[in-house]
């Protein structure tokens, strides 16, 4: 074997795969909600076939809560955990964990910290004690921090030419104004510059702590084993204090249109509106009637009329994002500045005939259909399982929700989905915004 | 034939109970039509990974056809009298299943993952479509379009994607692997119907595909099922072999410089044609592996301690060496500048780094280090059933065989660190380079 570095070019998004783990195919897995003696309470998993064990674990604090002046706390300190801890510089922990074979990463999003954790059965003790030192005692020696000041700021560079991310940011500045989600989770060049050592231990000590902290843990390993190490790795981290909540915020309404003018041959264009939130009494009817509307994977009303039908695109996808304060329907595709103007009117357009219409019987029966026998899909690895249960706790679905979320999407009704559709679809509200140099636009 | 694919008795036999030891029981047989199946039980969920491989890539492609391989590629969702246009992917959909398709130079693969009660019937329809495909221009012209967009998002909208392009160009002088997979947008532009189902005719045989099923099965049933559904396909052409313009050998070391207003911050590249793994015994093939990762495989890699530790050169480094193609392997160094550092002063370290490899060679601690990550990927790699299975597609066409995907571990044994020098000896010969630099506008 060698390592793969071949160039492959795929159909459509390559989708998540999945196993599930009972032979009787309505059941899921077993999950089990393991408390630790120090009471840390993780969702586990066990599985003995492969010898490793993954973690993931985060907290509901991310790069919205840097403080202002400070944008890029967060993200720079998920990049700083891995280089030295406790009594070990980061070369000697680095050496160390390269020998133990584990994974440790960590990523600053906008409402959440989140670290995955893989290691070997083997040197499962040594592992989790190096995470225990990374999480608990960071040191953030100079040599380091300026090392990866060095790498953030090349990102954060990086960031500002890219397309999609202009896009977004454009995007929130334009549909929550003011707000804390309009902003760069990495930071900028300029506020990266001037991060300091205890910004940064100020960044961890809001962060890590176990107020808000969920695990789940998927492999070789036992609740009995798990629990000791649970309260080794996260049991001195302080209780922590309830965070002041962010303003609400208050989206504006479109339709409105930006254009950020860049020199490419393709235009990059993110449309949609504000909507509801993960704990909307018709989230589930409404995320199947968007599904069928721009789901991956699916032979979505979009994708046939933007992609099949025309050829204007090589993908184009729109759904429900909810995050903790709002929610937002959002989509994007790309396609050559020449018909920008054309296939952002044709996505308007389905978006207004899904709003009218609502979904077909017979849409809606093969979306239920693919949607419940694919879900086991997602459940593909045991890493992969690891950051399923956790997304499902930072939703706050209950650890039946597995075993129960198809029949949720069974019990959709057409009357249901046609009344999300009308409720929640507005094509002549929509926020876009664009990089490139579109033409056509209306 | 079954072969058993042992996870390295060193890692359990020391500390561990039997329970922990992995067995991935591989089998193989082939179909009289000449066509190979690879079965691999994985009975932790119901579900099974089906996947085509068609011995056929884009440097199989006719001259003035660039692209094609990888247009049939989407064009084979587009129908057969059977199942008309769309009914391969809702039917998929409607067992819930998941699909997707890739090409490369050297293959093309098709596959699908579902529940394994529903293995008959992405067989059936793999098998329809390996013989039946129907297409209008109806289906042909518009997913044309979507080609190029395909093009456009990946290559001409991405600065990275052009530079590599320009690469591969100058890297392969003669050999079509100088030709990108998604083709020149001229060529793509033009192609037809016609191109698609002549080149369809020509290599989509059941001689010339891969079967391989991983999961919730069974040799047993596998064989079973491929007799059944795959085995009454006639391989309408003689096989013939893949015969492709050889490189010549390199007499010239090349540079390409790419400036674009897009690009944020200067990177550079820089690639070595090597042999490709079939045309080196394992041991020689694994050893410009480990050569990989000891020069440029993560924190204690040359390259990262010299560049980003001591010297603070670069912010990000790396190297590796790639074998899965028929003709010609490569091995890629990289290294993306701190801001403000000489990008030529990167390649000055960069080259002394590599003079000192050749000249001193690598030290047996270096190769046990880079031989036990290697190895503990293997075990990672074991976690996902889809990537498993992708180890067995790509080995077996490009040339490798199922022994040496089993006999992987056994060979990395063997690694000396002299083999590791010797590797590097035969790689770095400049005039068989290309470096490459992605720089940011010119100031005017």
């Amino acid at each position: 074997m060698t390592a793969k570095m071949y160039r492959v070019l795929t159909r459509g998004l390559l989708l998540a795969l999945a196993l599930f783990f009972h032979s009787a195919a309505a059941q899921a897995f077993a999950i089990q909600e393991v408390k630790s003696p120090g009471g840390i309470t993780a969702w586990l998993v066990e599985e003995k076939a492969v010898p490793l064990i993954a973690m993931t674990f985060g907290v509901r604090t991310g790069s919205i809560s840097d403080p202002p002046g400070k944008e890029g706390a967060a993200d720079f300190l998920s990049a700083m955990l891995d280089e030295g801890a406790g009594g070990m510089l980061s070369s000697e922990f680095q050496a160390e964990r390269d020998a133990l074979a584990f994974r440790m990463s960590f990523s600053a999003d906008k409402e959440s910290f989140t670290g995955s954790f893989q290691t070997l059965s083997r040197n499962r003790e040594r592992s989790f004690d190096l995470l225990r030192l990374a999480i608990n005692q960071p040191r953030f020696d100079a040599e380091p921090l300026e090392r990866v000041r060095q790498q953030l700021v090349l990102n954060a560079r990086d960031r500002a030419k890219d397309p999609q991310n202009r896009a977004l940011i454009a995007w929130m500045k334009q549909i929550v104004p003011g707000d804390a989600y309009d902003r760069d989770s990495g930071g900028s060049e300029e506020t990266i510059a001037k991060l300091t050592a205890d910004e940064l231990r100020a960044a961890h000590a809001r962060i890590f702590t176990r107020r808000t902290l969920q695990v789940a843990v998927v492999g070789d390993i036992d609740a009995a084993t798990l629990g000791p190490l649970l309260d080794k790795v996260f049991g001195g981290l302080p209780d922590g204090e309830p965070v002041p909540p962010l303003p609400a915020p208050r989206p504006a309404a479109g339709p409105s249109l930006r254009v950020i003018d860049v020199d490419t041959p393709q235009s990059l264009i993110v449309f949609g509106h504000d909507s509801i939130l993960r704990n909307d009494p018709d989230f589930i009817p409404a995320y199947v009637m968007t599904e069928i509307l721009g789901g991956d994977g699916f032979d979505s009303r979009l994708t046939n009329e933007v992609r099949e039908k025309r050829g204007l695109t090589y993908g184009v996808g729109f759904g429900l994002s909810p995050m903790d304060r709002v929610g937002f329907m959002i989509g994007s595709l790309q396609t050559a500045n020449e018909t920008a103007g054309q296939a952002l009117e044709v996505a308007r357009a389905e978006i207004a005939r899904m709003a009218e219409e609502g979904p077909t019987q017979s849409e809606l029966d093969e979306a239920k259909t693919y949607l419940t026998g694919s879900y086991a899909l997602r459940f593909s690895s045991n890493a992969a399982i690891a950051n399923q249960l956790l997304g499902l706790q930072q939703q706050n679905l209950g650890i039946d929700y597995v075993s129960k979320r198809n029949s949720l999407i069974e019990a959709v009704t057409l009357d249901q989905v046609k009344a999300q559709a009308r409720r929640l679809l507005h094509a002549d509200k929509l926020v876009v915004t664009i990089v490139g140099k579109p033409q056509g636009l209306k | 034939m079954r072969l058993r694919f042992l996870l390295s008795a060193l890692l359990f036999l020391a500390s561990a109970p039997a329970a922990l030891a992995l067995d991935v029981d591989v089998s193989s047989f082939t179909l009289d039509n000449g066509m190979e199946v690879v079965v691999i039980p994985d009975h932790r969920a119901p579900v099974v990974t089906h996947m085509v491989w068609y011995k056929v890539g884009a440097a199989d492609e006719p001259k003035g056809k660039a692209g094609i391989a990888h247009f049939l590629e989407h064009l084979m969702f587009k129908g057969t009298p059977r199942h008309p246009a769309g009914e391969f992917s809702r039917l998929v959909r409607a067992n819930g299943g998941d699909e997707n398709a890739f090409t490369t130079q050297d293959y093309t693969a098709y596959f699908q993952r579902i529940a394994k009660e529903r293995l008959p019937l992405v067989m059936e329809l793999e098998a329809d479509r390996m013989q039946n495909l129907v297409l209008t221009d109806g289906n042909v012209l518009p997913e044309r379009d979507v080609v190029k967009e395909e093009r456009r998002q990946r290559v001409e909208n991405e600065p990275g994607g052009l530079l590599s392009e320009q690469i591969d160009a100058a890297l392969y002088t003669a050999h079509p692997y100088g030709k990108p997979v998604i083709g020149w947008m001229s060529e793509v532009a033009q192609l037809t119907r016609q191109d698609a189902l002549d080149f369809y005719a020509e290599h989509y045989e059941p001689g010339s595909a891969v079967l391989v099923v991983a999961g919730d099965v069974t040799r047993d049933e596998v064989e079973v099922l491929a007799k059944r559904y795959y085995g009454p396909l006639n391989n309408r052409r003689p096989f013939a072999e893949r015969l492709r313009t050889p490189e010549p050998p390199p007499v010239a070391e090349r540079r390409v410089v790419m400036h674009d207003g897009r690009v944020s911050s200067p990177q550079w590249q820089r690639t070595y044609l090597a042999p490709s793994a079939r045309q080196l015994e394992q041991r020689k093939e694994l050893a410009l592996s480990l050569l990989g990762e000891i020069l440029g495989g993560g924190t204690q890699s040359r390259l990262h301690q010299r560049l980003a530790l001591e010297y603070k050169l670069a912010a990000y480094v790396g190297a590796w060496y790639s074998g899965d193609n028929l003709d010609s392997g490569s091995f890629v160094l990289y290294a993306v500048p701190n801001p403000g550092a000489d990008v030529a002063a990167i390649e000055k370290e960069i080259d002394a780094i590599l003079k000192n490899i050749v000249d001193k060679g690598v030290t047996q601690a270096e190769v046990v280090r880079a031989r036990s990550s290697a190895i503990a990927d293997a075990t990672y790699l074991l976690d996902s059933q889809e990537a498993l299975a992708r180890v067995f597609g790509e080995a077996l066409t490009t040339g490798q065989s199922i022994a040496d995907v089993m006999n992987w571990e056994k060979d990395m044994e063997k690694v000396t660190a002299e083999d590791v020098t010797q590797a590097a000896r035969t790689l770095f010969d400049a005039r068989a380079s290309v470096t490459g630099l992605l720089l940011p506008e010119e100031a005017r």
